[in-house]
Order: structure tokens, then C-alpha cells, then sequence
């Protein structure tokens, strides 16, 4: 497959940069259109606190049956036109994958059923863990993890997953101590050399499954990248001025896996997606106020501005006052997105993006770098080079500047001991030289001996 | 000797300047304990409160810890002569079937920076390699890490593993992670949690301050 190349964005204003719509939607075998007008809910879930072992497993596959129908009830109850189901497998039901396709096989059936008796519309995304990482260093291109993956991508595809989708972690067994250092010149490395590398490769591959079963090549996440370093910014320990510059730095990568045969919807967690989605114009999935009970963040209303899909990241099988925590999920999902419906149906889709923009952007780094109007800044950066490495390099600048501005605007408000992380990041990104193959050597010769394998990366 | 200097360098995290400042520190021959507590030991606790007080973030603190360290290491070899013990040993790692590390990693930095001999073992640690570690350095604390709700049941095989042993209470387990409750820690028997990087590094200090002095 020769790979995609995009050098404009997809859209001509920001003005149509809308949630449940975009240029290029995708149409699955159902019939059910992402991105073609309707914003529909995404629903995750996951086993309450226990083992996930061989003994467990019938135990395992009564909660998922459980689960599924608890979530299919309250769609079907609550007039849902369509919902995104999501699998994203525990690590033990990829390492043996026919845990996980006697798993996926439970949720699928139960999805037919429900669609064939009442008429109730659903597609499935089946998320595989990468587990090659399991591996330290990683091997990523070969190996028993990831001939698990393999494995369970193309069952579940030939049994009927719609979309395929991960969250992909070439490099970032070098990021993840760049993270806690704010160490963006490494950060920078992992993402749009190493990152970049891998996802190249491993999207060919997902890619090449989907057109022999008929299923979707999805998107990726950088979860372990961009998602860490949010989490622990809203912890208190890293500047948010950091963690916003990350959040736009993973967008280089997340577009390889576009360019090699991925047509979205892109994965929930990946804000980045944001930028993805001006670029080339297909539909993102996303998560913000409803996913808080997974994790918190910043963003939770802007993150749903341009969604196409909405989702609640991942909830336990636990039970609330009301019900089963899945179950109350799916119904906030839902009136999240009935409401955004109805707005469009109504003609103020763009005054209820701007409602959930401006609700969030100047409150915080994170938020504002997910402006549309500066989305459309950075992608317009971001599309000027092909390369991912100079890609990721030009963006973070692109980054730092933006930020810079607003602060001398006093549009956003930063914290006092936020204020010389914008310098020290600039720094680090000023040592970095624009010729990739100086930056790999010094890298190499920075990071030999740690844990990674050059030779994984075609490097 | 200017313990200020030493200290205002350690705060800024400059590593050749706290070198060379203990190095002076010893050709003058400043006692290595005052060394130790009043130039390495004490700032850190200053770096500890900006932490706390949201004055500082995680990579500056990183930064200290490591110029601590490197004073650290220069006096290292004298403690036995000085009468030097360390404040006490921890191994660190997260259970078996769960790959998660930065927050463990997070929590090891802080209990150095705490002045704690720390061994970390790393991810994915299977049950007998906690007990072997612990008993080959011979810890005071095991702390046990796991961020999913499906790993979390393993921290309790470890503990069970300490037992089956018969070295349980050699050790005082500190268990901690994303879905991890007290509720959780009282049901499987740990002996203490907390719920963040910084209250696990204090608590450690404090609990090994109070065993050393009874």
C-alpha cells in the first residue's frame, strides 16, 4: 500500500470543524455512519477487581454477558440511535487470545441479537493491548506477544469487529522516564522517531488485516505518551504548560497511522485526535466529563466539541445507587449526545461547540491548545513537513509559541511555577538539531545501554 | 562550612556544584554525619515542603534528588567509620502481570530523595522474586505497586508468598496503585497504604524513623 501524504488540511474554515460530521465519514457493514452527522456514544467497560486467569474465565464471560446487556438495555430504553461498543482486552486476554475471542464472541452475539430482535444499531471496536512491550527492552516486530496480536485482531476481524484499534507503545519505554524528568527533547525521540517508526509498521499490518476481513482500520492512541503526562499534571506533578506541549507533539505519530491505511474513527483517549481530524478529515472518537470515571482531566467539555463518537474511556462492573457503573455510564453517554443532536438537528451545532470551547480553553494549557482555531494552527504546521521527526520538532515550537502568546495576551492563565517551564522547554527544544540522522546519533549515543533496541525501530 | 551553600545548591539540583562543595566540605574535615544530615539530608526536606506546598513539580524535585545523591555517594564509603546507618532499606516493584511502572518509579525517586536505600525490581514481578530480594538486601519495607483492577488481586499473592515463606513479618508491606483502597489493604492483611507517590515516600520515612529508634 503506498501511504497516504497530506499537505493541506481537510477542511477550508474552522467554521465546519463540527463534532459528528467530518469530510471523510465512515460507513460500517450495519449501515451506521461515523462522522456522517450524528455524534453516537462509545461505551468501554471492565472486569471488577479480580484475576484474569484460565479458572476465572467462565466466571470472566458471565460478566461480560452481564455487562453487555445491561449497556444494550439502557441503549435500546433511551431511543439511542447507535452505539460504538468498545473491547479493549485485559493484557491477559491478548497473551492468550482465545480467552479473548471466546470474550469478543459474547459481546459480539449479544450486539447481533439485540440489533436483529429490536433493532437497536451497534458496532464494535476491538482493542488488543500491545503487549510487546512485555518484552524489556521491547521486541516489537516479531516474537510469541506479537503473534498473540496478531492473532487476536484477525479472528476478532473475521468474527466482525468493525474497527480495529490500539494504543500503540513503540518508544515509549524510553518516554516514560523522559516523563518524569519533563524531558521533551527525549520525549520528542520516543514520539517522532521511534513512535513514528513503529507505527508505520504497525498500521501496515492492522491495515492489512482489515482488507482481508473486511473490517476497519481504526486509529491509535498515544495513552502511555500524552495521557501520562495529563494524568500526572493534574496531580501536581507536571507543569500543565508540558503536558498541553505533548498533547500536540503526539499528533505527528497518530497521523502515520492515517497515512498507512487507518480510517478512523481514531481511538477515544487520543486528544490528538483533535488534530487528526483537521488534517484528514476523518471521524475521532473522544472523552472528556463522562470518562471521569476512569481518570480526570482539564478538558472535559472541550474534548467533546468535534467528537464524532463519545465515550467514557472505561468503568468496572461495579454497582452504584442506581445500577451497575457500565450501565450508568451508557446512559450519561447517551444524554450527552442526545443533546448534541438536537442541537445540530436545530441548526446551533457550532454554537454548542463554541459553548464547550470556551467553556474549558482558558482555564487551562491543555484545554487551549484543543481551541479549533488553534487546532487549525498546529495542523497548518504540522502538514508543512512530511517527515514525522521534523513534524513532531515543528510542533512542539509551534506549541510553545502558542502558549507564549496567549499567556502575553493574558488569554490563559497560568500557575506562577508554570511560568519558567515555557523557557526551559524551549530550551530543550532549541538544542535539537532540524537533521533527523545527527538527532538519532546523538540520541543514541544519549540512551545506549537503556532500555530500548535500536535495531526494533529500523534505526 | 556553609551548609546554606550546599543547601541552595541541592534546591536548584546542581550536581557539580554539590560535588565539589562535599568534597571541600571534607578536606576541611566537617564531620561526614553533619554532612550527610545537615547538607544533604535537610535541603532535601526543604525540596519535600515546595513539593508539597505546590511550589515545585516532580522534575525538579528529580533534579535535587540526583544532586543529593551525588553528594550521597562521596561520603557513602565513610558512613561505617562515622557510625552511619542508613535509614533503612526498601524493594520496589509492581505485581506480576501488570506493566505499569512510572508510578512506582515515581514513588522510588521520593523515598531516595527521603534518604532510603532503595532497590527497585521493576515490573511484572513475579510473587518469590519480592520474597528473594527482600531477604538477599535485607529490607525493611516491600512496597507492591498495581494500577489495574485485575492485577490488584496479586498484591495479595505476594503476600502470601511472604507467608507460605514463613517470612512475613520480617517485613513491613506498603502496597499502593490507582484502584488500590485501605479497605483493600485491611482485607489482604498489608500493613500500610497510601495514596500518592509523596505521602508513600513520607510514610516510609517516618515508619522506618520511628523502628529505628524503638
Amino acid at each position: 500500500m503506498t501511504p497516504k501524504q497530506f499537505t493541506s488540511l481537510a477542511y477550508d474554515t474552522v467554521d465546519d470543524f463540527l463534532y459528528g460530521v467530518c469530510p471523510n465519514p465512515v460507513t460500517c457493514k450495519n449501515g451506521m455512519v461515523i462522522g456522517g452527522g450524528i455524534i453516537y456514544p462509545e461505551i468501554n467497560f471492565t472486569l471488577p477487581a479480580m484475576e484474569a486467569t484460565e479458572t476465572t474465565l467462565p466466571k470472566a464471560k458471565d460478566i461480560y454477558k452481564e455487562i453487555i446487556e445491561g449497556v444494550l438495555d439502557k441503549a435500546l430504553h433511551l431511543h439511542t440511535p447507535g452505539i460504538v461498543v468498545e473491547f479493549e482486552t485485559l493484557p491477559q486476554y491478548t497473551e492468550h487470545p482465545e480467552w479473548g475471542i471466546e470474550i469478543f464472541k459474547i459481546l459480539r452475539s449479544t450486539m447481533y441479537e439485540y440489533e436483529e430482535k429490536h433493532g437497536l444499531k451497534s458496532v464494535f471496536r476491538m482493542t488488543p493491548n500491545d503487549l510487546r512491550e512485555m518484552n524489556r527492552p521491547p521486541i516489537m516486530r516479531s516474537g510469541a506477544y506479537w503473534e498473540s496480536m496478531l492473532k487476536i485482531f484477525t479472528e476478532t476481524a473475521r468474527e466482525g469487529a468493525d474497527f480495529l484499534s490500539i494504543e500503540s507503545t513503540g518508544g515509549k519505554e524510553i518516554n516514560d522516564e523522559a516523563i518524569v524528568n519533563a524531558d521533551l527533547r527525549t520525549s520528542i525521540f520516543a514520539l517522532g522517531c521511534l513512535g513514528a517508526r513503529d507505527m508505520k509498521w504497525l498500521w501496515s499490518n492492522i491495515s492489512k488485516i482489515a482488507e482481508e476481513t473486511g473490517s476497519i482500520a481504526a486509529g491509535d492512541s498515544a495513552c502511555g505518551f500524552a495521557n501520562t503526562s495529563m494524568v500526572l499534571a493534574e496531580q501536581g506533578f507536571l507543569p500543565k504548560v508540558y503536558a498541553a506541549v505533548m498533547r500536540a507533539v503526539a499528533a505527528p505519530r497518530a497521523l502515520v497511522a492515517i497515512e498507512n491505511g487507518a480510517v478512523g474513527p481514531s481511538k477515544d483517549c487520543a486528544y490528538e485526535n483533535v488534530y487528526l481530524k483537521a488534517i484528514t478529515g476523518t471521524p475521532i472518537a473522544l472523552e472528556g466529563k463522562s470518562a471521569a470515571c476512569a481518570h480526570f482531566s482539564p478538558i472535559g467539555n472541550i474534548a467533546l466539541s468535534v467528537a464524532d463518537t463519545w465515550s467514557n474511556e472505561s468503568v468496572q462492573q461495579v454497582k452504584l445507587l442506581s445500577g451497575f457503573a457500565p450501565v450508568v455510564s451508557m446512559e450519561q453517554l447517551i444524554y450527552d449526545c442526545r443533546l448534541l443532536n438536537k442541537a445540530t438537528e436545530k441548526g446551533h451545532a457550532r454554537l454548542m461547540r463554541d459553548l464547550l470551547v470556551e467553556s474549558d480553553c482558558y482555564l487551562d494549557p491543555q484545554a487551549y491548545i484543543m481551541k479549533p482555531d488553534v487546532v487549525f494552527e498546529i495542523s497548518e504546521e504540522i502538514v508543512k513537513e512530511q517527515s514525522p521527526f521534523l513534524r513532531t520538532l515543528h510542533t512542539a515550537i509551534k506549541a510553545l509559541d502558542i502558549l507564549d502568546r496567549a499567556v502575553e495576551n493574558k488569554e490563559l492563565i497560568i500557575d506562577e511555577r508554570e511560568e519558567n517551564w515555557l523557557e526551559m522547554l524551549r530550551e530543550q527544544v532549541e538544542e535539537i538539531p532540524e537533521d533527523e540522522e545527527e538527532f538519532i546519533s546523538e540520541m543514541k549515543d544519549e540512551l545506549s545501554g537503556k532500555r530500548y533496541l535500536p535495531e526494533e525501530y529500523g534505526i | 562550612m556553609d551548609f546554606e551553600v550546599l543547601s541552595a545548591a541541592i534546591q536548584k539540583g546542581k550536581v557539580k556544584d554539590v560535588k565539589s562543595i562535599v568534597n571541600q566540605a571534607l578536606e576541611e574535615n566537617v564531620p561526614v554525619r553533619d554532612i550527610l544530615e545537615q547538607g544533604l539530608i535537610a535541603p532535601m526536606g526543604i525540596v519535600g515542603e515546595n513539593f508539597s506546598a505546590n511550589k515545585i513539580f516532580v522534575p525538579e524535585m528529580l533534579m535535587s534528588a540526583r544532586a543529593m545523591s551525588a553528594g550521597v555517594k562521596i561520603i557513602e564509603p565513610l558512613f561505617s567509620e562515622s557510625g552511619i546507618e542508613p535509614i533503612g532499606t526498601v524493594v520496589i516493584g509492581t505485581v506480576k502481570g501488570d506493566l505499569h511502572d512510572i508510578g512506582k518509579n515515581l514513588v522510588a525517586m521520593m523515598m531516595r530523595g527521603a534518604g532510603l536505600t532503595v532497590y527497585d525490581i521493576g515490573i511484572d514481578v513475579p510473587d518469590e522474586k519480592f520474597v528473594e530480594k527482600a531477604e538477599e538486601v535485607h529490607a525493611d519495607i516491600v512496597a507492591l505497586s498495581a494500577l489495574l483492577t485485575t492485577t490488584m488481586p496479586a498484591i495479595s499473592d505476594v503476600i502470601k508468598e511472604f507467608e507460605r515463606q514463613g517470612v512475613r513479618d520480617k517485613y513491613h508491606i506498603m502496597i499502593g496503585g490507582a484502584p488500590v483502597t485501605q479497605a483493600f489493604a485491611d482485607e489482604i492483611h498489608a500493613d500500610s497504604y497510601t495514596s500518592d507517590a509523596a505521602s508513600a515516600a513520607e510514610y516510609a520515612k517516618e515508619y522506618l524513623t520511628k523502628k529505628k529508634a524503638s
